[in-house]
């Protein structure tokens, strides 16, 4: 602030050509305060910068001794006994994977569909349709029914994603694996020969933690798949059904080739969602150091052997789940960059348009 | 076209004779060959068949994803229910085999460290979010904006490990500023994601006034742009306090569990391992004790009310801005 003489020279005379003004320039101090209050916001806003330095720094450093140790055996060596002092994550990457891909492939499924039906006004259409058979489609409360109930539909929806994942770890426990039990085990008993269906399901296992975590990948998915269906310009659209084009053929066609890439991105955003999700899968999972394909097995994912290790791992191996941790780190950072840069990739093409 | 070039004649091309001629026929009939038959929804005609069929399949799937959150509150409501009572909240976590207890404790505790969790993410993600909305596109803007991004996707289990490698480790214990840190890292991210989007929402002419009548900066801040934007980072803040009420997984080895109170002899202790909702319910539900699942039921109900009362406050904010 080497000019401050000068700017009250300046406000002096600005105040002298308008005397009795509402407004008047800031004084030294305001300016100072300003001053400090910018330096500040700045230095917040790099904390989160450095958070995130940090936090992979504080993980890696902490991980370094077990690397020393284990090498990168560590990441194909499928025992886990530390006793022998032998560890390996093998089975947890792949559990972590095999059960991300599977809740990816039926989120996305019942995901994109609860979003094609928002974003179409499939509910508001029906009740509209109903209203006007009782000629009440333009009344002033039971004409707002239909956006009021999409709007209901749409945040129950998002409630899904409101129920903490230890309540779904809960439900699945005391609801799911009951009620799943009898089909599984008949499953496996007609087509035992199959990779898919060769255990049974004696209790926790790998397709009630799929289950379970495919619900909760399901709102991430609906709520980006339906901003980018929605902003598709409406003259695509208008276009398709003046050339003839069906419902379906317009969305199949049109909508959803060009909500593509917001759609992938929110994909991939919901996997990483999937493959960072400990306390359903911890509880539902089995916590089995088995490398398996078989859908009633029970198995073990990277977040559930940290949750369920850390809070008995003695000094010698908290190292080794350090680096399971770095591990984790490492997919879920690449899975998560590559959906950021993808989705903001697509809202720069919905912009361009 | 220009000018010094002699205009001849021009042949018209085939592609403007065809246009020529579908104009004529229009111009006579304008739906000739149009089969109006065609364009019927039937059930006979396989394309409009095909749509009716994926509109049906749509609907069911939509139907479908919806039954577990009715499902989930309904044995929630039945079976926690049943159990529901004042002692609940005012008792301490049963030893195995005791009868009745309750979990006060676990309520408190999660309280606290939401608490202590808010109060250091709210100055922090709100400022934050003040210069993400004034700094528009510098470097450092990106920058902190990506990392934002990447942090909504940081596994949860993944702040409770940093937690446990800079904070327990550091001071020699499990306590509830551990496990209040450890939250403040989830609810990081939405607070500052929301509260940008708040602040570049309210009009640049207001900005404008109040730069004009000689306000600093800092001054249109705190008087113009973050009473307006107070609806909108209201919201992100009740979502993210939603999100870290319910969270387990960064509480299980930075809080750990306790069957007692915090206070002792009439002092509060943040130094010393706390009961959540979260972990009380991950333990009791691995229990083989009859009493401690219900207590596990009673307190998931409890927690899904206190989430589900907060993410509404949340949106009768946003509703508040929508009318503005």
């Amino acid at each position: 602030m080497a000019s401050v003489p000068e700017k009250i020279r300046v406000r002096e005379e600005v105040a002298a050509w308008h005397p009795g003004q509402i407004w008047k320039p800031p004084s030294d101090v305001q300016r100072w305060i300003d001053l400090i209050f910018r330096r500040l916001c700045v230095a917040f806003a790099a904390i989160t910068i450095v958070l995130i330095v940090f936090l992979v720094l504080e993980i890696g450093v902490k991980a370094v001794p077990a690397f020393r140790d284990h090498g990168l055996a560590f990441l194909y060596g499928t025992t886990w006994d530390p006793n022998t002092h032998r560890y390996g994550i093998l089975p947890e990457i792949w559990g972590t994977l095999y059960t991300s891909l599977l809740a990816l492939f039926f989120g996305s499924a019942f995901g994109i569909a609860a979003a094609i039906f928002l974003s179409e006004g499939y509910l508001g259409e029906t009740v509209f349709k109903i209203l006007k058979v009782f000629n009440l489609h333009f009344h002033p409360f039971w004409g707002h029914l239909p956006e009021r109930l999409e709007a209901l539909l749409k945040n129950l929806i998002e409630l899904l994603a409101a129920v903490p994942s230890v309540v779904y770890g809960l439900w699945g426990l005391f609801v799911v694996i009951p009620l799943i039990r009898p089909g599984c085990n008949w499953l496996h008993a007609q087509f035992g020969r199959f990779p898919l269906f060769s255990t049974d399901l004696s209790g926790p296992g790998i397709l009630p933690a799929v289950f379970v975590l495919s619900i909760m990948i399901l709102p991430t998915i609906t709520a980006i798949s339906r901003d980018a269906l929605v902003s598709v310009p409406p003259k695509l659209r208008m276009a398709a059904y003046g050339l003839g084009a069906t419902r379906w053929e317009t969305i199949l066609g049109v909508l959803l080739p060009t909500a593509s890439r917001g759609i992938f991105g929110g994909v991939v955003l919901a996997f990483g969602r999937a493959l960072g999700e400990t306390m359903a899968l911890a509880m539902l999972v089995g916590n089995a150091n088995r490398l398996t394909v078989s859908l009633f097995s029970p198995a073990n994912t990277l977040a559930a052997l940290l949750a369920n290790s850390f809070p008995e791992a003695g000094a010698k191996e908290i190292p080794v789940l350090m680096y399971a941790a770095l591990v984790l780190l490492a997919i879920t950072f690449v899975v998560n960059i590559f959906g950021a840069i993808v989705l903001e990739r697509a809202a720069g093409k919905a912009e361009a348009r | 076209m220009s000018d010094d070039k002699p205009v001849t004649a021009k042949q018209p091309s085939h592609a403007e004779t065809l246009l020529r001629r579908a104009e004529e026929q229009a111009a006579k009939d304008p739906f000739a060959g149009v089969d109006f038959a065609e364009l019927e929804l039937s059930l006979y005609r396989p394309r409009t068949l095909f749509s009716i069929i994926l509109s049906w399949i749509v609907s069911g799937m939509t139907l479908l994803a919806l039954v577990p959150l009715f499902a989930v509150l309904w044995m929630l409501i039945w079976r926690g229910g049943q159990k529901l009572s004042l002692a609940l909240f005012t008792q301490l976590p049963p030893a195995p085999l005791e009868q009745g207890g309750g979990f006060g404790n676990a309520i408190l505790g999660t309280v606290i460290m939401v608490g202590i969790a808010t109060v250091i993410t709210v100055p922090l993600g709100v400022l934050t979010g003040v210069y993400l909305a004034q700094a528009g596109s510098t470097r450092l803007a990106a920058g902190v904006r990506f990392s934002a991004k990447v942090l909504t996707g940081f596994p949860s289990i993944l702040a409770g490990v940093f937690a446990y490698g800079a904070i327990v480790l550091a001071t020699g214990g499990y306590s509830s500023i551990a496990g209040g840190i450890a939250l403040s890292i989830l609810m990081l991210p939405t607070i500052i994601l929301t509260a940008e989007s708040a602040i570049a929402m309210v009009p640049a002419k207001m900005k404008e006034a109040s730069i004009g009548l000689g306000a600093t900066g800092t001054q249109t801040v705190w008087m113009v742009l973050l009473p307006t934007a107070m609806p909108g980072i209201l919201t992100g803040v009740m979502l993210a306090v939603a999100r870290a009420a319910g969270e387990t997984a960064p509480l299980l080895f930075t809080a750990l569990f306790s069957n007692y109170w915090l206070a002792s002899n009439g002092r509060v202790n943040l130094m010393q391992p706390t009961a959540s909702l979260a972990v009380l319910i991950y333990n009791f539900s691995g229990m083989p004790f009859k009493n401690q699942v219900e207590l596990a039921w009673a307190a998931a109900l409890v927690l899904v009310a206190l989430v589900l009362v907060t993410n509404l406050i949340g949106q009768s904010f946003s509703r508040q801005q929508v009318n503005q």
